[in-house]
């Protein structure tokens, strides 16, 4: 990928469709060597961009799911310690000296050391999901296996990485990740996407979607996320919503169908309230409105 | 991975330029430094410099760290790339300029906000009538002053009992119950850890004593929340002393403590509490928070907490403390729906409120009513011993202080 709009052109090709900005941070990090750290809301599309980088790619897509309490143990390497006592059994059975039980044979690789394996078809998408999960001790960590792409076993030795793979971090910003790894990274903000753009998402995603009812589903969506909610929909709900809709074989929206199918817009019982009665039916008269004109 | 020619050396100027602009950066606050510059440099390289656009992101992508931050940089994107060559004026005129558009965006705004605030009013130090000094200084040196201070009124002591009253506030503790964590730690006794046990058998060359691991613990985080309007304003800095006591304590004790205060509006003080100096931390914050002694809507102030802040400080079992009298003067019925979205992302909610010093309470107010059915633990707090009782209610997990009676 030798320029923005090939990076564009790419992901394109995977059904994601993304703004220029993301674009040129998705080549710089390509062409520098850089994690790419990705915030957002929730359903903005942050964890589908790795998928979309590594299809294009094709390139290998190992992802990291953080949650409290990772440890290094569940991130980089473990040994089968199973394994290994049936080994020393079986040898101490057949009176023969163990085998290698620090080798390959008992090592089980997890997402970071396998990221920093040589692969054939070039350096892997190392996504690291959710980050802001973790806690500081495992930040800390992943700072230093991110400044030099390498991971220490100490029965064994160091494993660098041939070639750094592609790094994509992830945060929903429940919490402040700290900056010392932020410093490391390039740094974007995925916002939702404008009327135009989701639109396109939603050819993407759901294309048995008529033109029209897809138009109406933006629309209501986009101005829904305007309105005092606790969380606004994301991308990902839209396409949902119009996947149920279609499911449905609804045509167009009205307020009885926008009621049956709020859950799969919005998710909590506060926000669902606030959307029932005349709030939806307002909301799609403006909707309509505005699109006629 | 073929690079394509640079175009950059050829203009030097550039260079130059990018680097001014990061000077640019930094004195609007955002943090540009020279490895921020040479990444910035090298990238601008990487994307070419053909096109205004790209060239945005591309900068952006480099400089900014938070989404507060995108505002600056837009704007001074906007203002510095217009026509560079300008760059002293800009200097001049962007300071101003910037602190219109980041509103949201504390430090550099918040210092000169201080100051303004300071220069405005005195700050948070309160004003009691101080009668006759050297009684009080007599009495609060003994220990049955201190025993008197302990149960007095935080409104009705003097400057100096308040003094001494701080110096008691500092020394008080909040103590909590630790959460367990998923995280294994080394332990005496537990589970049996193999990995450990292996690599000290590999090390000594045989199985020679097993080693455990079990769950550690950790500690939850302290958000407070903390009502600063007219009717609060001597609690609420006996309050925030506290606080800042709690916050800076070392050694085991709350992980994080967030506070927030509000009024008219909410305001994150966070910050201000972490520095080491009570009184600086104080003025800091209370130059920060613009509505000192104002109005009350605590149902807006709880329901902006809920939408920009709960999620993130309420995201690890956190307690909540909500140090409020409850006389509001919004919509009841928006306090209620706020105040329950609280409790259920809270782990606990405990409701200070002075007004439980009368003995003869009963919770007419309309806002009061709407918040009790949302909390978990009522108490006073309007006293030294009655913080302790508050300390005894975090140390209890069905401590409901006084709610079971107002309740009815």
């Amino acid at each position: 990928m030798n320029s923005i709009d090939e990076v564009q052109a790419a992901l394109a090709r995977q059904d994601y469709i993304c703004g220029r900005a993301l674009a040129t941070v998705l080549f710089l990090a390509l062409r520098l060597d850089r994690p790419l750290f990705l915030e957002g809301e929730a359903g903005t599309g942050k964890t589908e961009i790795a998928k979309a980088v590594a299809a294009s790619l094709g390139r290998r897509l190992i992802r990291l799911q953080c949650y409290e309490g990772l440890d290094a143990a569940s991130a980089v390497y473990e040994w089968n310690f199973a394994a290994q006592m049936v080994a020393i059994r079986q040898a101490e059975a057949i009176g023969k000296a163990p085998p290698d039980l620090f080798g390959d044979d008992f090592l089980i690789a997890r997402p970071l050391l396998q990221a920093m394996r040589p692969d054939d078809a070039g350096p892997p998408v190392l996504l690291i999901d959710e980050i802001d999960r973790t806690d500081a001790p495992f930040e800390a960590f992943l700072l230093e296996a991110l400044s030099d792409y390498q991971v220490t076993i100490p029965e064994t030795g160091t494993v660098t990485a041939p070639a750094p793979p592609i790094v994509i971090l992830t945060s929903n910003r429940t919490r402040e990740v700290h900056d010392a790894l932020k410093r490391r990274c390039l740094y974007h903000w995925v916002d939702y996407p404008d009327h135009a753009r989701e639109m396109q998402i939603l050819a993407a995603r759901a294309p048995e979607a008529a033109e029209s009812l897809s138009c109406e589903v933006v629309a209501f969506v986009q101005r829904l996320r305007s309105e005092d909610l606790f969380k606004r929909p994301g991308v990902a709900e839209t396409i949902d919503w119009a996947k149920c809709l279609l499911a449905l074989d609804m045509i167009e929206l009205s307020p009885a169908v926008i009621a049956d199918t709020l859950g799969a817009l919005l998710k909590y019982q506060d926000d669902i309230q606030k959307l029932q009665g005349s709030s939806a039916k307002r909301i799609l008269d403006e909707v309509r409105a505005e699109l006629a004109t | 991975m073929a690079q394509p020619p640079l175009d950059l050396p050829q203009n030097p100027k550039l260079a130059g330029n990018i680097a001014h602009f990061a000077a640019a950066l930094r004195r609007a606050g955002l943090s540009a430094g020279p490895d921020r510059l040479i990444l910035a440099t090298r990238a601008v390289e990487v994307a070419g410099f053909t096109d205004r656009e790209d060239f945005a992101h591309t900068l952006e992508a480099v400089f900014v760290r938070r989404p507060e931050e995108r505002a600056t940089f837009r704007q001074l994107f906007r203002l510095y790339w217009r026509d560079p060559r300008h760059l002293e004026h800009m200097m001049g005129l962007l300071t101003p300029t910037i602190r219109d558009v980041q509103e949201a965006r504390p430090p550099k705004p918040a210092e000169k906000r201080a100051a303004e605030a300071l220069l405005d009013r005195p700050p948070a130090e309160p004003q009691g009538e101080a009668p006759s000094e050297e009684l009080h200084i007599d009495a609060s040196a003994t220990a049955s002053g201190r025993e008197r201070l302990r149960t007095l009124d935080f409104e009705q002591m003097s400057t100096a009992e308040i003094a001494e009253a701080k110096r008691m506030l500092a020394c008080l503790r909040l103590p909590v119950r630790p959460l367990p964590t998923r995280r294994l730690q080394a332990a005496t006794s537990g589970r049996v850890d193999r990995r450990a046990t292996l690599r000290s058998a590999m090390r000594r060359g045989d199985l020679h004593e097993l080693r455990y691991a079990s769950r550690g613990i950790r500690w939850p985080n302290l958000v407070a929340l903390c009502d600063i309007s007219g009717s609060m304003s001597s609690y609420s800095r006996a309050l925030l002393h506290f606080l800042h006591a709690v916050a800076n304590r070392q050694g085991p004790g709350w992980a994080e403590v967030h506070a927030f205060t509000f009024g008219t509006r909410l305001t994150n003080i966070t910050r201000h509490l972490r520095r080491r100096d009570v009184d600086a931390a104080l003025a800091a914050a209370g130059a920060e928070a613009q509505d000192w002694e104002g109005g009350t809507r605590i149902g807006d102030a709880l329901h902006v907490f809920n939408r920009d802040w709960s999620r993130r400080v309420l995201g690890q079992g956190a307690v909540v403390l909500l140090v409020t009298d409850g006389l509001d003067r919004g919509d009841p019925e928006n306090l209620s729906r706020a105040a329950r979205r609280l409790h259920l992302t809270a782990r606990r909610v405990i409701w200070l409120n002075p007004l439980l010093r009368w003995d003869g309470f009963a919770p007419r107010a309309a806002g009061i009513r709407a918040l009790l059915p949302h909390v978990d633990c009522l108490r006073a707090g309007h006293s030294i011993a009655a913080l302790e009782g508050v300390a005894d209610a975090l140390s209890r997990p069905g401590d409901e202080g006084e709610l079971q009676r107002l309740r009815g």
